[in-house]
């Protein structure tokens, strides 16, 4: 398979938040500023990449009844290494994210890509698969980030844009809901115009 | 008496686990597009929550801590909810066919359901004893499943519905989530906590 | 593709048990090396806030009053751990300028909020700093100083016990997050509540 094509279908066509709908729980819970979205993305491409290595080299030698419980070991141990790193060398992010860190191992797009595609293809081509829906996924977060903390608090990246205060819902849990709905309905709109173009 | 009433009001109303703290999205999604599958779902994250915190519960206390082994937290949890996952799940087909076949279908997808390892880190986190981290996992397990059914009852009723072309199917169920945890937000107001 | 392994019950065994080992190995490995940067950035953390919250000094004093228990009988949660807190004494030359005190309070809405609040050797307020908190973001977590002006109207507050305006005191809340701002001011009254042994409570009524 083309190399740049399995890049891209993690960036854009199967993006895992706006067209397959995984890992929903980090995406609601800490996408309240850009900048979590961000580290939170990039924390989650972390793992990914790291499980997806060793998943697809270890394929082979990991028999299939207990492969699902395997895979759940290498990755939580990436996760927990990520864990320990950011406390020690990010501690400011690591308190923002919180619990969210630990339960990356539960995401359900971390385990899905070592099930669909780790555990069937080479290394180089996994590693490229983890990067491009990691790169997918930190960006979905990072844009659901600045959407949500510009609604709710008229700020980018924490920089007061203007001095009103926003529609504070936006931030709060609800807000999650509303505002990955509506982009999702934006999202919708240009693949629908495209089409009937 | 008053801290009971206390944690089953905060754990299923005030901090409802997915509306307010978003965990256990994935199935609150997934498995809601029907009342009845998610009643099964729901009565099956009860049981396996107040069973995984148990045993979690007890690891953490009793191993983890007194061998300093606190930063092995997560990997530990992980396998003890997948090991305990597939074990209630053969102990079920033994013991209670007609359970099983209510629940089973359920089980295999708790273990990737953030909300069990959520709440087990969480009764840690907050400090509770053992009956403390029991009652607040059982029922904020209970939470999840209000939730999910409500959502359940409010998607069947979308279905019959004609939104706009562009908000059919998960954005419309999105923002109908979203109005929900509007709605719950409005407990947060409760005056619980005495000073 | 190579030949897949059989799952018998021998592979299956020696498979996870070497999986399971080597990974407790890296992790085991991985906390020795964060260990100490996890203590020193906690360390340079709570440093940073007691200079924040005190005016300058040249030498410094560290010690514990002990409290009463934080947890009032709740039947659910385990024995506090903290019966004593932390108090920082900064003196100038031989005479005792400020003290910093590191306090927390459990009434928080996500659970317990950390504050590092800073005395004047009369008792009253210098500056307040949040070391921890699990607020909601939006609300709750304004009571950071760099969020909002919230920690501001502590400062030179004199009167004790402080409260919020809803239970007749003068601190205006957090809009919306009153359980957050009592919260907050609780562990602020349990901080001066362990200084008054030490610079005794003569100007409080």
């Amino acid at each position: 398979m083309n190399k740049w094509k399995i890049f891209t279908n993690g960036l854009l066509k199967e993006n895992p938040t706006f067209v397959l709908l995984l890992g929903m729980c980090p995406t609601l819970g800490v996408t309240t500023s850009a900048i979590n979205g961000l580290g939170m993305g990039l924390a989650t491409t972390f793992v990914l990449i790291l499980s997806n290595i060793v998943i697809s080299t270890l394929k082979n030698v990991i028999p299939d009844t207990v492969r699902i419980p395997a895979f759940i070991v290498i990755i939580a141990s990436f996760v927990t290494m990520v864990d320990l790193l950011m406390q020690a060398y990010i501690p400011d992010l690591h308190a923002q994210l919180g619990l969210f860190i630990p339960l990356i191992v539960v995401n359900c797009l971390v385990l899905g890509r070592a099930e669909a595609f780790a555990s069937k293809n080479n290394v180089l081509n996994s590693t490229i698969d983890g990067l491009g829906m990691g790169l997918g996924f930190t960006c979905s977060l990072t844009l659901l980030g600045i959407v949500r903390e510009f609604l709710g608090n008229i700020s980018f990246f924490s920089h007061k844009l203007a001095n009103i205060d926003g529609a504070l819902v936006f931030v709060l849990a609800p807000g999650g809901f509303l505002a990955l709905g509506l982009l999702l309905a934006l999202i919708n709109s240009i693949k629908n115009r495209e089409t009937s173009r | 008496m008053e801290a009971l009433v206390v944690i089953i009001i905060s754990t299923v109303f005030v901090n409802n686990i997915v509306f307010s703290q978003f965990l256990g999205i994935c199935p609150f999604l997934g498995v809601s597009n029907k009342i009845s599958t998610s009643m099964g779902m729901g009565a099956a994250v009860i049981f396996v929550i107040t069973i995984a915190t148990l045993v979690t519960y007890l690891v953490f206390q009793y191993i983890l801590v007194p061998f300093n082994l606190v930063f092995l937290q997560t990997i530990c949890y992980i396998l003890i909810i997948a090991a305990l996952v597939q074990m209630l799940e053969i102990m079920l087909k033994k013991v209670s066919p007609s359970l099983y076949q209510a629940l089973g279908i359920f089980l295999p997808l708790i273990t990737t359901n953030c909300a069990v390892l959520g709440v087990s880190i969480m009764v840690i986190q907050q400090n509770y004893n053992l009956g403390g981290a029991l009652l607040y996992a059982f029922f904020t397990a209970v939470g999840f499943a209000l939730a999910l059914v409500l959502f359940a009852g409010c998607r069947e009723h979308l279905e019959m519905m004609d939104p706009p072309k562009n908000m059919k199917g998960m954005p419309i169920a999105l923002i109908t989530a979203g109005i929900l945890a509007l709605a719950f937000m409005g407990f947060a107001g409760l005056n619980l906590f005495k000073y | 593709m190579g030949k897949k392994i059989e799952s018998d019950f021998k592979n299956i065994l020696i498979c996870l048990l070497i999986i399971t080992a080597v990974s407790a190995g890296i992790l085991g490995l991985v906390y020795s090396l964060t260990e100490k940067p996890i203590e020193e950035t906690k360390k340079l953390n709570k440093e940073n806030a007691i200079k924040k919250v005190l005016p300058d000094y040249d030498r410094m004093e560290e010690c514990k009053v002990p409290i009463e228990s934080a947890v009032e009988n709740n039947v659910f949660k385990k024995e506090a751990k903290a019966d004593s807190l932390s108090i920082y004494k900064a003196y100038q030359g031989e005479t005792l300028v400020a003290l910093a005190v590191e306090t927390f309070s459990d009434n928080g809405f996500g659970g317990r909020v950390k504050l590092m609040v800073g005395f004047q050797a009369d008792g009253s307020i210098k500056r307040i700093e949040v070391l921890e908190h699990h607020e909601t973001p939006g609300l709750g977590d304004k009571m950071e100083p760099a969020k909002s002006d919230f920690s501001k109207q502590f400062e030179s507050m004199k009167n004790f016990p402080v409260k919020v305006k809803k239970d007749g005191g003068e601190i205006d809340a957090i809009t919306a997050a009153t359980i957050s701002s009592r919260a907050y001011c609780d562990a602020v009254n349990r901080a001066h509540d362990a200084i008054l042994s030490i610079i005794g409570g003569e100007d409080n009524e």
